[in-house]
């Protein structure tokens, strides 16, 4: 893999992470992060979504006039979005009603719309897809490590096993909303202190 | 009485910001200064109140009869940011003063995800028009709530030493995280 791939794969991974640098997706971020499996799959299902738009776009970014762009963009997106939505109420229905709302949410999220603006639609169809891919590792990675964290403060268990035994009294506070804006907060000191002492 | 309920159901006790995130993007990104908080917050209420009642009337008379709630998510979203361009378009000629006020905000209000999650949330709680209605304009009047009063704290936290880690995001943050604990407050009037 040359150079310029193996930058575009990476970049949404660490160094400009949606989540933790860039402050995009924050809704489904703080409202699915109430246990890991919500965060992998909330993480997934928005790869997925990203892959094919920016997959779509990149193809068809020559014919759309640039001034009907960003409309054109997002009924692109909204309709892989729907196809992700009625795939996983058939397939993944305990999934699709944990993450209820936020799943048609996935139009709106700045990281899809972002990426296609920024990305897709200046950059050939093997690169977007790349760029696609890691932006949707790094929103998985830290969407689920958000999670994890949360679980085990304030239920005590990850992925769904108990890790302290039976009988212990998790932090409820952290699987409520305001654990949300907490525990990202210091998910956020921790990632720029080791990005900085590199 | 049941709108009363609603009103104090959606703007304190499940307060669209800090208990349901939807519209965070803008909630941390223009809550610097007070007065284009509120300005903000007008904005989304007059969308989000206009979009609920178009949403609901086009899935009531045309997807719902025909069966195409499949195509819900891109019908709705497509309303929407044809409807706030035209908002934005009808307030430049009619009044020049409240575009203005609030010309800059309404291009971003198309990607707040609380326009797009209220409307579909007004569908899937099957509430009838005149109580989705208040439903949009109460989530709304939630919204303009929160931002402002963040902006406010934000304000005064400008002044203050902050530790270096903590600076930017972070703070904002955990001041939002400290709001949404005070709005917990709330929970279980409406019970």
């Amino acid at each position: 893999m040359d150079k310029t791939s193996y930058q575009n794969l990476t970049r949404g991974i660490i160094s400009e992470n949606p989540i933790l640098v860039m402050m995009l997706g924050m809704c489904p971020t703080l409202g699915v992060s109430t246990s890991a499996i919500n965060g992998v799959g909330m993480g997934l299902s928005t790869l997925l979504v990203l892959i094919f738009s920016n997959f779509a776009i990149s193809l068809v970014k020559n014919i759309i006039p640039p001034m009907v762009r960003i409309p054109s963009f997002i009924v692109i997106i909204a309709s892989i979005v729907t196809v992700v939505d009625l795939l996983m109420a058939a397939y993944l229905p305990g999934l699709h009603a944990a993450l209820g709302i936020y799943i048609p949410l996935i139009v709106v999220n700045c990281i899809i719309l972002g990426r296609a603006e920024a990305f897709a639609s200046k950059n050939n169809l093997w690169q977007s897809i790349l760029d696609a891919l890691g932006m949707g590792i790094g929103f998985t990675i830290a969407l689920t490590v958000l999670g994890a964290i949360r679980e085990i403060l304030g239920n005590g268990s990850i992925f769904g096993l108990m890790v302290f035994g039976e009988d212990i009294n998790p932090i409820l506070l952290f699987i409520m909303p305001p654990g949300a804006f907490l525990a990202l907060a210091a998910m956020i000191v921790v990632f720029n202190h080791l990005r900085k002492g590199k | 009485m049941t709108f009363l309920m609603i009103f104090i159901t959606a703007i304190f006790v499940n307060n669209i910001v800090l208990s349901q995130f939807l519209g965070i993007c803008p909630f941390l990104g223009v809550s610097k200064k007070i007065s284009t908080a509120l300005g903000m917050g007008f904005a989304v209420m007059f969308v989000m109140t206009v979009s609920t009642i178009v949403t609901f009337l086009i899935y009531h008379s045309l997807l719902f009869p025909f069966q195409l709630e499949y195509m819900t998510t891109v019908t709705f979203i497509l309303v929407i940011a044809s409807l706030v361009q035209m908002v934005e378009i009808i307030i430049k000629k009619v009044s020049p003063v409240l575009y203005q006020a609030l010309g800059i905000f309404l291009p971003l209000i198309t990607t707040n995800c609380a326009v797009l999650g209220i409307a579909i949330l007004t569908i899937q709680k099957n509430y009838a028009l005149l109580s989705g209605v208040c439903y949009a304009l109460a989530s709304a009047m939630g919204f303009t709530l929160a931002i402002v009063i963040f902006a406010g704290i934000r304000e005064r936290l400008s002044y203050t030493k902050i530790p270096s880690s903590l600076k930017g995001t972070p703070i904002a943050l955990i001041t939002a995280g400290l709001l949404s604990m005070a709005f917990m407050g709330f929970a279980g009037i409406g019970h």
